[in-house]
Formats: C-alpha cells, structure tokens, sequence
C-alpha cells in the first residue's frame, strides 16, 4: 500500500483487529499514538502497546494541551471563549433541529395521502434539516477560522515548541494510530496542534472516535439515550483526511437499524456522504476518498435498512 | 379471546392427563392480550387466594376450584406495563399456608423473605440490570466513621466505579439502606453496567445502612448531622470528590427517601441531587393520620416540611409505584418541591413498594442526575 493509507476500524477494546491492520500495512517501524480522547487516562496505553507489539510512541496530546494552557493564559482564554461559543452554537442548533426533524419524521412514517405529494413533502422536509445542518457547519467553520486568524495558536511559541517535538516524534513512526473516545476533546487536541497538517500523508489507523475525527463532518448519536430526544446532530467540522463518509461507531448498539424510517431519514439527511457502521471487526481502507471494506461495514440506505458497503469512490 | 383456561374447560372436567399437557404447555402466570394473566396452582386445598400487594384491590383474591380436579385458577386483569409480587395462600383444615407459586421461577427477594413476580406484556425486567460481562467492574471498599452523632463508629461501603483514578474528581452519592440496595436491588451491578455505557458519570457512592432506620431515618437529627457533617466530610477528605452541592447526592427508598429529604431540609443545598424511592411521605392536613406510631416522626416533619419547605436541594427525581398507597403523598409532593423552585423529574410506574421496583427506576434517575458522556465518547 501507499504512504497514503488511512484504516479505518471498530472498537478496539473486546476483539481488536488493530494489530492484523497495522501489521498488513506496516512492515516495520515504530507507531505513533493518539490517545487524547480518553482524555485524563491517556497515559493508559498498556493494552495498546501489548496488542500492537511493536514499539508505541504515545503522542500525549491531552498532556501537552494542559501544558500548552498553563502556560500561555492568553490562549487559553481564547480557546475557553471559542469553547464557550461553540457550546452555545450548538444549544441554539438543537433547540431548532428538534422541529426541524419533527415533520421529517412524521413524514416519513406517513402511509395515507397520495404518493406524489408525500414524496414531494418528505423531500423538503429532508432538506430542510440539511439546511440547518450546512448553516450550523458553515457558523462553526467560521468560528474556527476566525480563531486561527486571531490567536494563531500553532506559531505561538508554547504550541510551536510541542509541534516540533510532535515533528520529529512523527519523523521517525511509520504510521499513526488515532485511539476513540471523547470524541470533541481528541478533536481540540488533534486542531490545537495542526495534527491534521502534521499526519496528512502519512498512514493512519483510527477507530471510533478517531474515525470521527478524521471525517468532514463529526455526527453525533444514539436513537435511545437515557435523557435527552437522541437527535443526530452535527457537532463539528473534522480533520477532513476521510471524506464522503459518516462514521458510526458502536451502530448496532447505539442506532435502531430496524427502525427503517429514522435509517431512511439519516442516509437521506447527510447524502451524497455515505453513512457507515462501524462496529467490532469493522475494517476500511482507502486513501481518504476511495474505500475498500469488510463484510461487516454496512451503509445506511435511503430507503431506510442497511447493506453491506461494496467500497466506494473506485 | 378465548382464555386458554376456558378452552381446557369447555368440555367439562378436564382428566388428569388434559391438565398435566395444559400444565406442560404453559408457562404461569399465562399472559394472554395485553391485560389479562390466568394464575394456576395445582394440589388439595379447601381455598386457595392469591395474596398480593396492590393498593386498591382486594389483597386475598380467590382461586376457582375446577370441579372433580385438583386444580385452581384465578383470572386477573393487570394493565399493561404492570408488575405485581405475589403468594399463594393456601388453606387446608385450620392450616393456611403462604408459598410462593410453585409454578413460577420469577421471583424477587426483599428482607422478609422472597415473592413470586406476575408482569403483564411490556414490563420484563430492563437487561441493564442482570450483569454484563463486558462491563468492567467497580469495587466495594470498606469505610469506617467514628460519629460524634451517634456515638460510635459507622461502617459503610464505599463503591469505586471501574478505573477509578485518584487523579480525576468523582461525584458523590449517599445512599440509604446501602446493603439492601445492593442485595434486592443489584445496585452495583447497575451502576457498573450505567456507567460502562456511559450513561451515568463515574461517581463514588457511600452505601449507609442505619442500626435502627425506623428511628434514624424519618428526620432524626443525629442522622443528618451523620451524614452531612462527619460521613460526607470524611469522604471528601480522603477521596478525590468534586466537593460540589451539584455533584453531591442523597438517595433512599421508603424510609431511606425521608431520610435523604429530612437530611437536605436540614442541611439546605449541600445536596444538589436527590433520588427519592417510593419516600414515606405521609403528612396530614388536619387531624391524625392512621399509619401507626411509626409514622408519627414522620408526619411531624412532613408537616413541617409543607409548611416550610426552603429550597433544600436543586435536582430531585421521585419515583413511586402507582400500585402503592404512598402514590397519593408522593404526587402531592412533586408540585410542593417545584413551587420551591427545584427542578423535579416525577416517574410512576406500575408497580408496588418493592426493591425491584426501585432498581429499574435507577437508569432514568441516575442519568438524570449524573448524566454520563454517552452522546460525546465513542470508545
């Protein structure tokens, strides 16, 4: 394979299939890692080492973030504010994507009145939520560059003094493996350091949320929490290295794939993009574009079930 | 519909044989449509009753015996989504015996002992609750408290949830009747399992149990000086807690409900969380109640509460079975704790007084309350 191999994986922790990956990929060489995402427990790599069984050389993002903050209190406050702002984005987009989804739901579960006039009305429904959700992606992508523009926080030298250590660390890895997790604090660790730039090229093996992350588009979900409506929604602009992909770990326990109209409704909503479980034992690969996958990696369709991924983009 | 019972009787007596297949090919309770269960019991009796703890009906409901037969049945309607423990009180001469139903495996525990369980379609017990061999497990560490409050040491059990780490900071929660949580209500097999799912946050959890709850529980002074000034202090002194009113939690079923409302009454937003069970929150308007002696420190504070009640805590679920009598106090409360300006999540369910009851109420309050990073971590 390429140098420009990015592998796409499910959860890790009960069957792994990391090890078989990077092995098929990697003939040798030490692998980087990413762990930020499990956030204060990101030094606990052991298992990941063991599994892997080669030489691990664990990036510490989380870590160098708090160093990164404690010592430059002008960035801080400004990635807080941008923080604070991102949060308050995203009560306001929920609060409308909670009706905006409404009558697309109805719609789709409707059998009674005439077919034209159904599919007509389920069709502006539908996008009338891909609206919202190009708007909320388009305010949130503005936030970030406006960030970047002001505080340009990879040339201060706290960041930049990290960036060349993560650098050379990279220099000398013939691959990076990007761990899940909390999703949202592996992203702001991933951005603060310009890892997207740093990684871009070289191969990659991410799974869960470190799939997510690599996406354009950071969808989150689960059709039945505890609390809250279980609305999908779109939480962040990602690294964009993997692109016309959804990633959906943890689907079969987080997604009723039965439940055809709310499937219907979720291909149908972030199409052309192709939305894919990945569940354990799931295995992608591809160059960011073009995607082979296992047996087990299925797509969300319109028409509201789920169907082994043939790959696509060839 | 025809009842199954009634398509064994409709060609009269049915012989030993038709009831041994009828038996066989059944399980008991026989849930048919969405309502109706048909209870069976088979032996020599002179009356058999189904002796169960619904408020509102009559608790002793007699059996039909089939003529020439050994055998009895009884015809219940239960809604939907309803759960009911039971015995069979079978009486034979003078003696009248309590056993569980022979033809049922479903059963719960309580301190006194166990009963069958009967659910109409819709109300099986939650998967979260049996043990999940993927989930990791928390730990339980013995914990000791000299009191000055009660002059002695307390013990309590002290649960630390799957890689609990001192470096982090947790949330607290008390809980009364802490061992009889975790014995009838498999407590720290659901909060391993809400926590593995990411559901409820990480939170430490202090397991109390009182020498004498009738005593200590219902607004007892030296109890809440316990709890909010010797056992959470020390918690907070020697394990990582967040310190927080907001990720401080007081918990309790019955008795246990009254003493977690007494102990934030007297200690006014120490608690921010409250998880209140089926709390014996008996009170009266005028006159004098008819719950027995017991009660009476109870309805003192009930009544003095409703007149004063402050702004004790911030967060409070209150849940209750709609087939107990405490339903009635337990609605009346919701309004009385929200005027006061707390935030109140108010589940019934129908079901009784029972730990079982309480259980499968826990991953709807517990999330509540201490909400988990399920919508963020992808693992």
């Amino acid at each position: 394979m390429s140098s420009r191999t990015i592998v796409l994986l499910g959860p890790q922790r009960l069957h792994p299939n990391l090890a078989a990956a990077v092995d098929a990929c990697c003939a040798g060489g030490q692998i980087a890692a990413v762990t930020a995402g499990w956030q204060e427990r990101e030094e606990e790599d052991q298992e990941l080492r063991d599994h892997l069984g080669r030489k691990v050389v664990n990036l510490m993002l989380h870590r160098r973030g708090e160093e990164v903050f404690a010592e430059d209190r002008e960035l801080f406050l400004a990635h807080r504010a941008r923080q604070d702002e991102l949060r308050e984005l995203q009560r306001l987009y929920r609060l409308r994507l909670d009706y905006a989804l409404a009558p697309a739901r109805r719609l789709l579960r409707r059998r009674r009145g005439t077919p034209r006039l159904l599919i007509s009305a389920r069709a502006s429904a539908i996008e009338a939520v891909r609206s919202l959700d190009r708007e909320h992606l388009s305010v949130i992508r503005a936030v970030h560059r406006d960030y970047q523009r002001r505080v340009r926080p990879t040339r201060r030298p706290a960041v930049a003094r990290h960036r060349r250590e993560l650098q050379k660390i990279l220099a000398d890895c013939s691959a990076v493996a990007i761990a899940g997790g909390h999703v949202a604090v592996l992203l702001n660790r991933l951005r603060l350091f310009g890892l997207g730039r740093l990684i871009a090229g070289r191969t990659i093996f991410a799974w869960s949320a470190g799939a997510m992350a690599l996406s354009e588009r950071v969808v989150l979900f689960h059709d039945s929490p505890p609390q809250g409506a279980g609305n999908p929604e779109v939480l962040e602009a990602g690294l964009g290295l993997v692109r016309g992909l959804v990633l959906l770990p943890h689907a079969r326990r987080r997604l009723r794939l039965g439940d055809a109209p709310r499937v219907a409704l979720f291909a149908r909503r972030f199409a052309p993009a192709v939305c894919l479980t990945l569940d354990e034992g799931a295995h992608l690969d591809g160059d960011g574009r073009r995607w082979q996958a296992s047996d087990s990696v299925e797509q969300l369709v319109a028409g509201g079930g789920v169907e082994p991924f043939p790959g696509c983009g060839a | 519909m025809t009842l199954a019972i009634h398509r064994l009787l409709a060609g009269g007596s049915p012989s030993p044989e038709a009831i041994d297949a009828f038996l066989a090919e059944h399980s008991f309770p026989l849930a048919e449509g969405r309502t109706t269960m048909t209870f069976v019991y088979r032996g020599e009796a002179d009356a058999v009753y189904l002796q169960h703890f619904i408020y509102g009906l009559p608790t002793a409901q007699p059996f039909t015996r089939v003529e020439g037969t050994d055998l009895w049945y009884h015809v219940l309607e239960l809604p939907p989504g309803s759960r009911m423990q039971y015995k069979l009180k079978v009486v034979r001469g003078d003696e009248e015996r309590l056993i569980l139903d022979p033809l049922n495996d479903e059963q719960a525990r309580d301190p006194y002992g166990a009963n069958s369980v009967c659910h109409s379609p819709g109300a099986g017990r939650p998967a979260w609750t049996h043990p999940d061999p993927e989930a990791r497990p928390g730990t339980l560490r013995p914990f000791t408290v000299d009191s000055d409050a009660f002059g002695e040491a307390r013990a309590v059990q002290v649960y630390l949830p799957a890689r609990f780490r001192a470096s982090r900071r947790y949330p607290l929660l008390v809980v009364h009747d802490g061992s009889d949580y975790l014995r009838y209500s498999d407590l720290k097999t659901v909060l391993d399992n809400l926590i593995h799912r990411l559901e409820v946050a990480p939170l430490v959890v202090a397991l109390s149990d009182a020498r004498e709850r009738l005593e200590e529980y219902p607004d007892n002074p030296r109890h809440a000086r316990f709890v909010s000034e010797e056992l959470v202090p020390r918690l907070e002194a020697e394990l990582p807690l967040l310190g927080d009113p907001a990720a401080r939690g007081l918990m309790g079923a019955s008795f246990g409900g009254v003493a977690s409302l007494a102990c934030a009454w007297r200690y006014p937003r120490r608690f921010d969380r409250l998880l209140l069970q089926s709390g014996s929150f008996v009170f009266t308007d005028i006159g004098d109640h008819d719950r027995g002696p017991v009660f009476d420190p109870v309805v003192r504070f009930m009544n003095a509460f409703r007149e004063a009640p402050g702004r004790p805590s911030d967060k409070v679920f209150v849940g209750c079975g709609t087939y107990e009598r405490l339903i009635y106090e337990n609605r009346s409360l919701v309004p009385l704790l929200q005027d006061a300006g707390m935030a109140v999540r108010f589940v019934e369910t129908r079901d009784g007084h029972n730990w079982a009851n309480w259980r499968d109420q826990l991953r709807e309050a517990l999330s509540w309350l201490f909400p988990g990073p399920l919508w963020m971590v992808y693992e």
